[in-house]
């Protein structure tokens, strides 16, 4: 709730910065100089609710992590420190590497799948049209419904015997949705996709409306088509709202656990147990406290790192103008 | 939705702290809505109850608490739970000093972690002081609830043999009987393809549901002195050649598509298995005899018609396992939280000689199908609707030369994932029983 301003403030950023070049000397204007205010008691007293929150529900456990990883629990008994014990287990199980392997191909198809989407609907619904406004609001409808909610319900459209296929005798529904090794990635990553992607266009429609008209002016003088604008003016503008919206697409795929746990629980077998589930599975139903934490810490290095990675593809100067090349 | 506004990275860093935290708070207002339990009870007396929910336990011992709750020896709160969810959030919360007055439990293994950290009261002494009420319960279920000769929880609800279930219609429609051998299991597999019905149905995704059939495999190709090894923790137990051969079979059921299409995403909880059995979809099912109940309350007319078959497992060709031997639960546990206060632990004292199996009780299990854990049940077994079922269940269990416990129960927890992890391998094809065996065998050291 407090943390990752970075990547939540950013919809905002390029507005800003669009403005003030916009009211600006057009083309190479120096950035502003960043205004630097003396540390004034009040700014620190803003900030220590958010402080706290984040000391509390983030630092502290992510403390308590570390600290549970070079331990031997069983989450009821005494914790007993094991030294390098714990890791040294987490490495060498096959289920560590598996999982790794499985979050890393569900952050990549993710993105693959729903970064385009999302791009395309939020530029279709940034028209101003009425009805495009209807759409819209269906568009977001599955932004309101619980993961789990989902989850549950698509467990019973999919069932097996008493799914859909068989409610509404559609033969060709009926496949075994989530108990064969492939297809039911299919289905995970379309289900997900369903639900998030909502959001993210929701941030390209708010991105795509913050683009001056008169870009779109000059291109169509200059004889540029639609297609052309798209991929000269609106892709490129975009360029920041698709770092913020990778940034949550690539942590939040992540940490996908609620949808898988109640869908699949990892299954058939193993072959959705990626590793945030292995984390969970490991920790509260094998009662391995200790390599829970190991994968835990794993999985906020990795976090971090993919976060980090992907905003330096923003550049080093953040706050350089977005307008370059217009 | 919630991942966006909570950010990931304190999702993350909160991590199982967290998580526990979440999932220990929910104790105190999860489903059914008690509210206040957990901590000390200040003003009148009160305690706390965890149960499964679920047709028809769920009635009796809601019925069982509202009763004694008239009495007026104290106030006992109950939270009804899914039984998977259930088996998570009883030991998250017994580890965050969350736990419920009275817990809920199947004995065995899991029993004897708790009982080794000093999180459940030893209840010899008590149960010394209480011989008549002692004296009560059929001698067999102390076994699982012992640890080190010391008694940890008291028996509840009713025994649970595992079951061979079959729709009697389905079989006519095959022309075949209920199967006694694995040649004639395999029969039916083969004439219930051919006629387009599932011949198993088995909800998979559960794990504990394929592992039954483990039980029984190895039961009647070993005897029960395999598993008895293997619990002991014996070395290299699982290594016995009738692992492997279990393992054999399981495969040679999936090559001939034994069990239901499907069969890998059917999770227990949603009783699918159970209706694909009563709407005439299948023929068989190896399930625990509470079924029995659910499939009585829940599928219609179908058991009140007859068309509910059971029998024993099967015997395998050349196997040391007794056709009368059984595996399952012997029954249910109810243990009490060491963390509890002294009032907290009155009440439930009260609850367990006034309450807990009282005759009305025993009398609910019986209408609902099943065989309470009571002495002197004949009589009413017989007076029973379901006479023909229950007089079977309680002669099987008189006469068993083995009761196994549930394999799951039975070992310590984290083996017990190991397990159920392993078993749904097998099952999809993805250990051989080879490697099965190896797998569990690991568990064994240390």
């Amino acid at each position: 709730m407090v943390s990752a301003p970075k990547p939540t403030a950013a919809p905002v950023g390029p507005g800003h910065t669009l403005v003030a070049d916009h009211a600006g000397v057009a083309g190479a204007s120096p950035p502003m100089p960043a205004r630097r205010e003396p540390l004034q008691l009040s700014h620190v007293l803003f900030a220590l609710p958010a402080l706290a929150f984040f000391l509390v529900f983030a630092i502290l456990p992510l403390i308590a992590v570390v600290a549970l990883s070079f331990t031997t629990w069983n989450g009821i008994g005494s914790i007993e420190f094991t030294g390098l014990l714990s890791w040294k287990e987490t490495l060498s199980r096959d289920s560590t590497w598996h999982g790794l392997l499985l979050v890393l191909l569900m952050i990549a198809a993710t993105w693959l799948m729903q970064t385009p989407l999302s791009i395309l609907l939020g530029a279709f619904l940034a028209g101003q049209q009425k009805y495009r406004n209807v759409l819209a609001v269906l568009y977001f409808l599955p932004l309101l419904l619980s993961s789990a909610a989902i989850a549950i319900t698509f467990k019973s459209l999919l069932d097996p015997n008493f799914g859909i296929a068989n409610g509404l005798n559609m033969p060709f529904l009926q496949q075994n949705w989530l108990g064969d090794s492939t297809l039911v990635w299919i289905v995970l990553l379309s289900i997900i996709a369903w639900q998030f992607i909502p959001f993210h266009t929701l941030i390209y429609q708010g991105a795509v409306r913050q683009i001056p008209q008169t870009m779109y002016e000059a291109a169509q003088i200059d004889g540029a088509g639609r297609v052309r604008q798209f991929f000269s003016i609106t892709l490129p503008q975009l360029k920041y709202t698709m770092i913020t919206s990778s940034t949550l697409m690539v942590v939040g795929a992540l940490t996908y656990f609620d949808i898988i746990f109640v869908l699949t629980g990892g299954g058939p077998g193993v072959s959705t147990r990626i590793l945030p589930l292995d984390m969970y599975l490991t920790g509260f139903r094998g009662n391995e406290m200790g390599i829970s934490s190991a994968l835990a810490v794993i999985l906020v290095v990795i976090g971090l790192g993919l976060a980090l990675g992907v905003q330096s593809f923003g550049g080093r100067d953040a706050k350089a103008s977005q307008m370059e090349g217009a | 939705m919630r991942n966006f506004l909570f950010p990931r990275r304190s999702f993350l860093g909160a991590g199982i702290g967290a998580t526990a935290l979440t999932l220990a708070a929910c104790g105190t207002s999860g489903p059914g809505g008690s509210g206040g339990s957990g901590g000390g009870s200040g003003g009148g007396d009160s305690a706390s109850i965890w149960q499964l929910s679920g047709p028809p336990n769920e009635g009796i011992y809601q019925d069982s608490i509202d009763a004694f709750n008239e009495l007026g020896e104290g106030t006992l709160e109950v939270t009804f739970f899914q039984n998977d969810a259930y088996k998570q959030k009883i030991r998250t919360a017994i580890g965050a000093g969350e736990a419920p007055t009275l817990i809920y439990g199947w004995g065995g293994g899991g029993l004897r972690t708790y009982a080794q950290e000093s999180q459940v009261e030893d209840l010899t002494g008590w149960l010394d002081e209480n011989s008549d009420f002692k004296a009560r319960f059929v001698d067999s279920v102390w076994n699982a609830a012992t640890v080190e000769d010391k008694i940890y929880a008291l028996p509840i609800g009713a025994t649970q043999p595992i079951i061979m279930f079959n729709n009697q219609k389905v079989l006519e429609d095959l022309r075949a009987e209920a199967p006694e051998t694995w040649d004639d299991l395999m029969t039916v597999v083969e004439s219930a393809n051919s006629a387009g019905v599932a011949p198993i149905s088995l909800a998979g995704q559960s794990r504990w549901t394929s592992m039954m059939w483990l039980e029984y495999l190895l039961d009647r190709i070993g005897g029960a002195e395999v598993f008895d090894r293997i619990a002991a923790g014996e070395k290299d137990a699982w290594l016995d050649d009738s692992v492997v051969e279990m393992g054999r079979k399981v495969e040679e059921l999936v090559a001939a598509n034994a069990f239901t299409k499907g069969f890998e995403s059917m999770a227990a909880d949603s009783n699918t298995d159970q209706a694909l059995l009563w709407s005439n979809k299948a023929a068989l099912m190896l399930h625990g005899g509470w079924t029995y109940g659910s499939m009585k309350s829940g599928g219609g007319s179908f058991v009140q018609d007859g068309l509910l078959g059971f029998g024993p497992f099967p015997t395998i060709e050349g196997g040391k396992g007794d056709l009368e031997n059984l595996v399952g639960n012997p029954c249910n546990y109810l243990a009490l939280s060491a963390e509890a206060s002294d009032s907290e632990k009155e009440v439930a004292k009260s609850y367990f000689l006034d309450g807990m199996m009282t005759d009305d009780v025993a009398a609910a299990f019986v209408d609902s199908g099943s065989v309470p854990v009571i002495q002197g049940q004949d009589e009413s077994l017989a007076a029973s609707d379901d006479a023909e079922y229950l007089q079977w269940v309680y002669g099987a269990i008189q006469e068993a030369p083995a009761f196994t416990q549930s394999w799951d129960q039975a070992l310590q927890p984290t083996a017990a994932e190991e397990l159920l992890v392993n078993t749904e391998q097998l099952f999809l094809g993805k250990v051989t029983p080879e490697q099965f065996a190896e797998n569990m065998n690991a568990t064994l050291e240390g």
